[in-house]
């Protein structure tokens, strides 16, 4: 480095020169634009920006200028580096841009690759679809009662107007618990939890039951001993079968779409008068093929049973007919699955291979 | 109930050409819901013919075959040995020139779908065959063809060859079936029927009902047979027999078959012909509904008493079964005194009396029978026939008198047989109670009006007498309808003759209820959360074997080995129910594995019965009777527990390898979590702890897990490798079963949330050298509780073993992740957090801190 020229002599640096500095100005320009990434960037830099290059020496010596000459010097080399810098910059983030691109190509993966760690799992669906109808009928203020599945018989058959002698009790086809007089069975129907609800929440009660029960019947295609019913018991001042009807129609389309027709057929239960059964038209022949294995050619098939609520069953929780009247149903809900979702076979529903389960997921 | 078309057309008007289908279609309407619609599967053309010749022919085969011409009114060309009719080779031995039998032609089709043609046999061109009577569906007998002047008697006059025996025969009949209901005991017989059908049409019964019962019968006043009523124990305060009718007929020839139009609606109806004697009984039965018993009068000893058992009588009845008798049992009696039980009152007749092949003399006897009486006896027997099904259900007490003239009117006509003049109806039948009926009541529960002329309109059309005016109507059952007892009843009948599609459908309203119960929510959450977890869902039986509970290795004393025993289970295999769910869930997983390989991951949530032994048999009560409190108490208290129980069942990989990696093993880590994760959803916090003494679970591998209150939850782990060799398990699978009613009891009403800081948390991390034997969680535990309030997590990240920790002992590397609510701890404040923590574990536990 020239000493500080405190003379005001009229001394020549080479390096200060117009045509030098432009020289050099122009040499970095080039090297920053021939760097191909970030590295030969920085050695660019390092060349012709860093502590050794010509410009940054250069403005060292701006010093050993006389005064008057310092200013202009100063002036032309500022605009040199700052033109090199800016370069430089420019180039960086060209640079950064391209990698970053690059990189981002070269993490690709196979997005098609499975990710299956864990099986899945699934609900069974007679327990999800109980679900949706419980949900349909707190939709409507309903509430959710329940009850126990080894239940005594006068909650399975008496409070219900089923006389010990009754040929409709000998037909329920029950599993008594030993022993003989014990008074306790799997429960037959849903049925005793109206008898149950009566006497513990009165009336007007409104409420759904969805729940387990029993049946001495060997499995086969189209029966099993343990399954599933969803009961219905509304009782308050001026229930009618219209509202029976009224609320099955409702249940039916909601659970078979909009266009489900639905018929009530007399019937005979000890704990409703007058009763009915429930009908849908055949979901496989629609009523128009004679020999359809899914109706028998009748193209009706049974949903469940129904009625409005009998005057003894009402007395026996402590309710007086004459001022209230209510209906009660029983709607299968393995039946209305298989009718809902196409399922041949009653044993799919039972044996609970997980194949079954998971095609339904969490929800049906 | 099967009904012939044919029998119904006679007390119902049918429309012309109506089919089985139509009246299954106008049943359903009513109430008679179709069991099957029936017809004769043969098809013609099937003809009557008069064999003209028979020439036999003795083969080499040893057989003989009958040539035969046979005249069925064609011009067929003759090819037999006789100048006309057709040729048919025959092998039955009873075919004889001048007989009048049945040939099928070719292009026929018999029983079981065999086809006839003109075929080559024995050297001859059978141009036909004549027809037996199994080849027609008529019955077993195959030993000869049907000759018709045998098979009808005289309706065989004037019968041309030629003529269609279809029809003759009633081959094309059809035959509808319906399910009666048991409240609807008259409508198992084809008068009930009938009845019911003119109500599907919706036709007036006065003018489309014939009623088979309007017999004329016999002026009264000759005493017949004694009969004597003597019930000194009624059931329920009810005579045992309030009506019995006996007709004697003598001089019945023995050999008398029962005619032919008999024997086929006794078959078409289900029923077998037996005799003349018998045939007649069953068949007024069906028309009817009333079970009549006939007795070979010879063989009955005086009077007929009607009485309840005494001790140590015995009876063999007509299955020929040897029975002990109940002093409740209704008998029928004979001898000085009723000392000879002759028959179980309404369920089956006595070995002793009955008619045989030499019976002349015949007795026949038509009564009433209490229903509640017959039923017990019938149950009691395991003894349910023709007659019980139909007294039980209640028959028409106004019928016996007419059901007895028209047996005894049959047995005359195809019998031969007088009747006495004397005619024994001992009566004592209690007067028929009229229902009365608010004029609103059809309207308030079938939401639907109805006039007061249309409400007696239909009531009169079932049969009822109706009188009253005003607001309540008197309505006078008829003597058919005894299930018609109260105001509901009579609706029902309004209701369904008017017809169920008149109801309206009218969606009602509930006041608005509350939603989901915590339970049910809980349960909901619980269940998703595992099936989130990658869990299938599964619905076991709740029957378990008694074995069961020594392949899970349950000690003797054992709670869950005190499982409640079915009395008629499905299988004798397995009786009890289940007091575990996993003791049913093992099935399930054993069935996975077996189809789809060893990962499995099942649960199922589900009620278990867990008695304690102090359940009392409840009271018992008639129905419509409201227990009073304590009654009502006793009812609820007899029910045994019944908690509801989740069960976790993974055998297998929980994680699968693939391209990432290895697999990894489901361990009992995973189960724990789990049940913690799903306590968590819903709210509640579980302590775990080992549990070296828990079947089925292996006792270095199954975690106790409890409420902070110490109530027990569950377990979980690995279950005990002799169990799962015993099951034939996977081995290492791991298992949880929680009361998911204790879970619910621990939700705590509403979360009080807690402020969330905003400052910048400290991380702590301390290692801590304890004994091989100490429990992580106890280490945990006191950490947290040494850390106090600023600890806001704390967290095992490493568990180390081997140099330099000594033998024996185990290095736990914990997080401690430390916030205030207010401030940004200092490096100072972290490290005392973190040096109380050490301190109470290392007072605890006997922790070491590890020096890095």
């Amino acid at each position: 480095m020239s000493a500080p020229n405190k003379q005001y002599d009229p001394v020549e640096v080479s390096l200060l020169h117009p045509d030098e500095v432009e020289r050099a100005r122009l040499e970095a320009l080039a090297a920053v634009a021939a760097a191909r990434d970030v590295a030969e960037l920085k050695a660019a830099r390092l060349a012709h920006a860093g502590d050794r290059s010509p410009l940054t020496l250069a403005n060292r010596e701006i010093g050993a200028l006389p005064p008057q000459a310092r200013k202009d010097a100063g002036i032309r080399l500022g605009a040199a580096r700052r033109s090199v810098a800016d370069a430089v910059a420019a180039r960086q983030a060209e640079l950064e841009a391209e990698r970053d691109a690059r990189v981002l190509v070269e993490e690709t993966v196979d997005v098609t690759l499975p990710g299956d760690r864990r099986p899945r799992g699934a609900r069974h669906p007679l327990q999800t679809l109980q679900e949706r109808i419980a949900d349909l009928f707190v939709g409507m203020g309903w509430e959710v009662a329940e009850g126990p599945e080894v239940e005594g018989e006068w909650f399975n058959f008496d409070a219900l107007n089923f006389g010990p002698d009754h040929p409709a009790r000998q037909m329920q086809d029950t599993f008594f618990v030993d022993p003989p007089g014990s008074g306790m069975v799997l429960r037959t129907h849903t049925s005793p939890v109206q008898a149950r609800a009566l006497l513990e929440r009165g009336v007007p009660i409104y409420v759904a039951v969805p729940g387990k029960v029993f049946r001495t019947d060997e499995l086969d295609a189209t029966h099993t001993p343990v399954f599933h019913q969803v009961e219905g018991l509304a009782v308050d001042e001026g229930l009618t079968m219209a509202h029976l009807r009224g609320t099955l129609d409702h249940f039916a389309a909601a659970m078979f779409g909009p266009g489900t027709v639905t018929r009530l057929r007399p019937s005979f239960f000890p704990f409703t008068e007058p009763s009915a059964e429930m009908d849908l038209t055949c979901f496989v022949c629609r009523g128009e093929d004679a020999a359809c294995r899914t109706c028998g050619g009748t193209g009706w098939i049974e949903w469940g049973g129904c009625g409005m609520v009998h005057p003894n069953v009402l007395r026996a929780a402590g309710v007086d007919p004459d001022r209230v009247s209510g209906f009660a149903f029983g709607m299968g809900i393995e039946r209305t699955l298989m009718f809902r979702h196409g399922v041949a076979d009653m044993r799919d529903m039972v044996e609970g291979d997980v194949r079954f389960s998971r095609q339904f997921g969490m929800e049906v | 109930m099967r009904v012939p078309l044919s029998w119904l057309a006679e007390y119902a008007e049918l429309p012309p050409g109506a089919r089985a289908a139509d009246v299954a279609a106008d049943l359903v309407r009513v109430g008679l819901e179709e069991e099957g619609l029936h017809t004769g599967d043969v098809s013609g053309p099937l003809v009557v013919g008069r064999v003209l010749a028979v020439v036999e022919e003795p083969q080499r085969n040893g057989r003989t075959i009958r040539w035969c011409s046979v005249d069925v009114g064609d011009e067929a060309a003759a090819d037999g040995p006789a100048a006309r009719g057709r040729g048919i080779v025959c092998g039955a031995p009873n075919v004889a020139a001048g007989d009048l039998v049945v040939v099928s032609l070719p292009g026929s089709v018999l029983a079981g779908g065999i086809a006839i043609s003109a075929r080559r046999t024995y050297g001859h061109v059978s141009d036909g065959m004549i027809c037996s009577a199994r080849e027609l569906g008529l019955g077993d007998d195959h030993e000869g063809i049907i000759v018709l002047q045998d098979l009808l008697g005289p309706e065989v006059e004037g019968l041309a060859p030629g003529a269609d025996a279809i029809p003759l025969l009633g081959l094309a009949e059809e035959v509808v079936q319906v399910n009666v209901t048991p409240d609807r005991g008259y409508c198992l017989s084809v008068r009930g029927i009938a009845r019911e059908y003119v109500h599907g049409r919706r036709a007036d019964v006065r003018t489309a009902f014939r009623d088979p019962a309007a017999q004329r019968l016999p002026a009264a006043g000759r005493p017949g047979h004694p009969v004597v009523l003597d019930d000194r124990a009624p059931v329920e305060g009810r005579a045992g027999c309030d009506r019995f009718v006996a007709r004697v007929v003598r001089g019945v020839d023995p050999r008398a078959a029962s005619p032919w139009w008999m024997r086929r609606r006794l078959q078409l109806a289900g029923m077998r012909p037996i005799s003349l004697a018998v045939d007649v009984t069953n068949y007024v039965m069906l028309a009817l509904g009333q079970p009549l018993h006939a007795y070979d009068l010879d063989r009955l000893e005086g009077a007929i008493t009607v009485r309840r058992a005494r001790p140590g009588e015995r009876l063999t009845t007509l299955d020929g079964v040897d029975r002990a008798l109940d002093l409740e049992d209704l008998l029928i009696t004979d001898g000085p005194d009723g000392e000879r039980v002759i028959g179980l009152a309404g369920v089956m007749g006595g070995a002793s009396t009955e008619v045989s092949g030499t019976t002349t003399d015949v007795l026949v006897e038509a009564a009433h029978f209490d229903p509640v009486s017959v039923a017990r006896t019938a149950r009691r027997h395991r003894l349910g026939s023709e007659a019980s099904r139909r007294f039980e259900r209640g028959v028409d007490d106004d019928l016996q008198a007419a059901a007895a003239e028209l047996a005894v009117r049959l047995l005359g006509e195809h019998g031969g047989g007088t009747p006495d003049p004397g005619v024994t109806d001992v009566d004592d039948r209690p007067p028929r109670r009229a229902v009365p009926l608010p004029v609103g009541e059809p309207a308030r529960l079938v939401g639907r009006d109805f006039t007061v002329e249309r409400v007696t309109d239909l009531l009169e059309q079932v049969g009822c007498t109706v009188t009253g005016r005003g607001q309540v109507l008197q309505v006078l059952p008829p003597s058919w309808r005894p299930d018609l007892v109260l105001a509901a009843d009579l609706v029902e009948e309004i209701a369904r003759l008017d017809g169920y599609s008149e109801i309206p459908s009218v969606l009602p309203v509930a006041p608005p209820g509350r939603g989901l119960t915590t339970a049910q929510r809980v349960r909901r959450s619980v269940s998703r959360g595992l099936a989130e977890a990658g869990l299938v869902e599964v619905l076991s039986y709740p029957f378990v074997s008694g074995e069961r509970h020594d392949e899970l290795a349950l000690p003797e004393d054992d709670p869950r080995r005190n499982a409640l025993r079915l009395s008629n289970p499905l299988s004798d295999e397995q009786p009890y129910l289940r007091t575990s769910v996993l003791s049913t869930l093992v099935d399930v997983l054993r069935r996975n594995v077996g189809r789809n390989g060893p990962d499995v991951a099942l649960f199922e949530v589900g009620q278990v019965a867990r008695p304690d032994g102090g359940e009392r048999v409840p009271p018992r009560l008639a129905p419509g009777v409201h227990p009073d409190k304590e009654q009502l108490g006793a009812l609820y208290a007899a029910v045994p527990s019944q908690p509801t129980r989740v069960a976790a069942l993974v055998s297998g990989r929980w994680e699968q390898p693939g391209w990432w990696g290895p697999g990894r093993r489901v361990d009992t880590a995973d189960l724990v979590e789990l049940v913690r994760r799903v306590a968590r959803t819903v709210g509640v916090d579980v302590d775990v702890a080992a549990d070296p003494d828990h079947a089925p679970w292996h006792p270095g591998r199954c975690a106790v897990l409890r409420l902070a209150d110490r109530t027990l939850v569950g377990h979980a782990g690995e279950l005990h490798p002799g169990v799962l060799a015993r099951l034939e398990l996977p081995s290492r699978t791991v298992a949880f079963e929680i009361d998911l009613d204790t879970v619910v009891g621990a939700v705590d009403g509403p979360v009080r949330a807690r402020p969330v800081s905003t400052y910048p948390a400290a991380r702590e991390d301390v290692a801590l050298v304890v004994a091989q034997d100490v429990p992580c969680e106890t280490v945990r535990r006191a950490l947290a509780d040494g850390a106090g309030d600023l600890l806001e997590d704390v967290r095992l990240f490493d568990v180390y073993t081997g140099e330099p920790v000594a033998d024996g002992y185990k290095s736990l590397a914990f997080s401690l992740r430390l916030r205030a609510p207010d401030r940004t701890l200092t490096a100072e404040e972290a490290g005392t957090v973190r040096d109380a923590a050490v301190a109470v574990a290392a007072q605890r536990t006997g922790a070491v801190l590890r020096s890095a």
